[in-house]
């Protein structure tokens, strides 16, 4: 039990090669994963193999996918944030009350990214500045941006958000590619390039492997923490965005426990729920593979509550099996 | 130290009285003695549910299935009470609390034989609960004429004045009054949580208390599964919604640290209190039932951030004292 925490930073003896480090890696089995996926879902319902089916199921993961990136970089950094769906659910109310005062689209769109902002600054202040853990914290956050939607909405809902605003979630780019999917991609594209070839990028592994020695390294932790929080809060917002305009309308209930299916996302991308290690790559995988499943067992008729279940097994599956091979392993060994 | 904890409770209780005073001076109606004992009947399972969650985060870890458990359980042992009627209710309770000390003990081995971090585990088994209830109900609701009246009665009987209910989390509080600071089980919660490593060096097996300590937790949410089923006579996918937020909220405000290893019975009553305070408060002052969810969010954010106040305090006062007596 006390040595393990020493186990897990090994270095090993010698480097593996290039090829055999890329077919061994958790990015090439979840991409077969994915592949298997796809080929048992096209023989298992016959409307799975329908270009415009197929754009429709990217709705299951593409909002959720551009928090799962900010969310991978904070994870990766040792933090979390449970808060997102709660940011979403806020950030939808004030741009539906912007609606009731006449509000227009490039205002809208405004409302949504600086309410996202603010609410990931204001969990910044509380883990950076005051030190707190960020558990806690998001918990605490989850309930009260949630709370504050409640407070203004009640049981009532916005509607009568102007029609150019439903351009972000319903409408088309080209044949069936649509306005999600394009940001989709542009996104996880940054983010690949930000965590993985910038100086920023180092930094967030750095803090994320030994925080004390990031420090001494010249990081300033803190400051890239802030950061990471408030990029966490501004994909909230144009998740939130992307959500209120394919669904039209607000309800404080909006979004509710997709914080769960975005940690799930990122951790089966492989990304180290303790931190320091993880890709883009993996996530942007890992995003395909959840909604791929989603969307087949929607085919099959199964209901949503009962994917949850398959969500949660997923979440410690994921986390669980690896580790259960470990022990396997040097068992045998040990035999 | 030692001296922190009184002064917390202190503050806590001051707080909870100037709350009431508050409220008595435009209702006064809300202090009768009567009226007291349903707040506190009302905040009975909070109490019972943030012994639990102390427990597990004495041990560095949370709970946040709790209130799932509590959902499936109750939902089990009402669709129980509607296939056979006539079973008595000691065993319904006894089932119950078995039902939730497995569910617990799921979280339990996760954490300790896979060392999976706590937050993600009890994530998971929160929302595969939530869809159990779903799968075992198919979506129906149990009302109240389906269940039998020994069922639906046990927790509102009244006994010297109180209902059962009530009695209940007097004996839970006294019983965990008794364990943590009596038995070996209680030291050894707060030797895991307060170090671990020093822990393991005087034989205390870190990964077994933690276990215990989400059996404990997971057979209070069965426990009060039942009672919460019963008192309310109606079980469906998602009663005790978000409840287990509230029960964080009432340990963090409790002063019991996230960190592990601080925190004491009469601070988690006292939070569970002042939180069950506030709920029952807000439709007598006319404030909208909506207010709950963002109080409960702020009081979390507020304590937490106290509770680190205070702990810096501490840290730099044994400091000053280790060097002004070397």
């Amino acid at each position: 039990m006390t040595d393990t925490a020493t186990n897990t930073r090994q270095i090993p003896d010698r480097l593996t090669s290039r090829t055999t480090r890329v077919f061994r890696s958790w990015e090439a089995l979840l991409l077969a994963v994915a592949i298997a996926i796809f080929i048992v879902n096209s023989f298992a319902s016959p409307y799975f193999l329908n270009a415009w089916n197929l754009s429709d199921a990217t709705f299951n993961f593409t909002e959720k996918a551009m928090i799962a990136f900010a969310m991978a970089l904070l994870i990766i950094a040792g933090e979390i944030d449970l808060s997102v769906a709660s940011i979403i659910a806020l950030a939808s109310t004030a741009m539906g009350l912007a609606v009731q005062y006449g509000a227009g689209t490039p205002e809208l769109v405004i409302i949504g990214l600086t309410v996202g902002l603010l609410c990931g600054a204001f969990n910044a202040v509380f883990v950076t500045i005051l030190g707190l853990p960020s558990i806690v914290v998001t918990i605490g956050t989850m309930s009260l941006f949630r709370g504050i939607s409640y407070i203004i909405l009640g049981d009532g809902a916005f509607r009568g958000y102007p029609s150019s605003f439903s351009w972000f979630g319903q409408g088309y780019v080209y044949w069936v590619i649509t306005v999600e999917m394009v940001l989709f991609a542009i996104i996880a594209v940054i983010y690949g390039v930000l965590l993985h070839k910038t100086n920023f990028g180092r930094s967030v592994y750095a803090i994320g492997n030994n925080p004390t020695g990031a420090v001494f390294s010249g990081i300033r932790v803190q400051r890239v923490k802030f950061i990471l929080f408030l990029l966490t809060g501004f994909m909230s917002g144009v998740a939130a965005i992307c959500l209120t305009s394919r669904l039209g309308s607000t309800r404080p209930s909006i979004a509710q426990g997709m914080e769960l299916e975005v940690v799930t996302m990122v951790v089966l991308g492989g990304v180290n729920i303790l931190g320091g290690s993880g890709t883009i790559p993996g996530v942007v995988i890992a995003a395909f593979v959840i909604g791929l499943v989603t969307f087949g067992l929607g085919l099959l008729n199964v209901p949503g509550i009962v994917m949850s279940i398959f969500i949660g097994l997923l979440l410690i599956g994921v986390i669980a099996l690896p580790r259960l091979w470990k022990m396997a392993a040097e068992k045998r060994r040990r035999a | 130290m030692m001296r922190m904890i009184p002064v917390r409770e202190t503050i806590l209780s001051a707080a909870i009285l100037l709350l009431l005073a508050l409220i008595a001076t435009r209702f006064s109606g809300f202090v009768a003695p009567s009226n007291l004992a349903n707040v506190f009947n009302d905040t009975a399972p909070l109490i019972i549910l943030a012994l639990g969650q102390m427990v597990v985060i004495l041990t560095r870890c949370i709970d946040l299935s709790v209130a799932a458990n509590l959902a499936l359980t109750g939902m089990a042992v009402a669709m129980l009470n509607v296939a056979v009627p006539g079973l008595p209710i000691p065993i319904i309770i006894a089932i119950a609390i078995t039902l939730g000390a497995i569910m617990g003990a799921i979280n339990g081995i996760l954490v300790w034989k896979l060392e999976i971090p706590p937050i993600v585990v009890t994530l998971g088994t929160m929302t595969i609960f939530r869809g159990i209830i779903f799968l075992i109900s198919d979506g129906k609701w149990v009302n109240a004429h389906e269940m039998s009246e020994a069922f639906t009665g046990f927790p509102r009987a009244a006994v010297l004045g109180l209902p059962v209910l009530s009695w209940v989390a007097v004996l839970c509080v006294i019983v965990f009054g008794i364990m943590m600071a009596r038995t070996p089980l209680g030291r050894s919660i707060f030797a895991v949580g307060g170090n671990p490593h020093a822990a393991v060096y005087t034989g205390i097996n870190v990964g077994k208390t933690q276990f215990l300590a989400f059996v404990i937790s997971g057979a209070l949410a069965g426990l009060t599964g039942y009672l919460w089923v019963a008192r309310y006579a109606v079980a469906y996918v998602d009663i005790a919604g978000g409840f287990e937020l509230e029960v964080v909220a009432a340990c963090v405000i409790g002063g019991i640290s996230i960190a592990g290893g601080i925190g004491t019975v009469g601070g988690a009553v006292l939070g569970a209190l002042f939180l069950g305070v506030v709920k029952n408060a807000l439709p007598v002052v006319n404030i909208s039932p909506f207010w709950q969810l963002a109080i409960t969010g702020s009081a979390i954010l507020i304590a937490v951030a106290f509770n680190a106040r205070s702990g810096n305090a501490k840290g730099r006062i044994i400091l000053k004292s280790a060097q002004s007596s070397s």
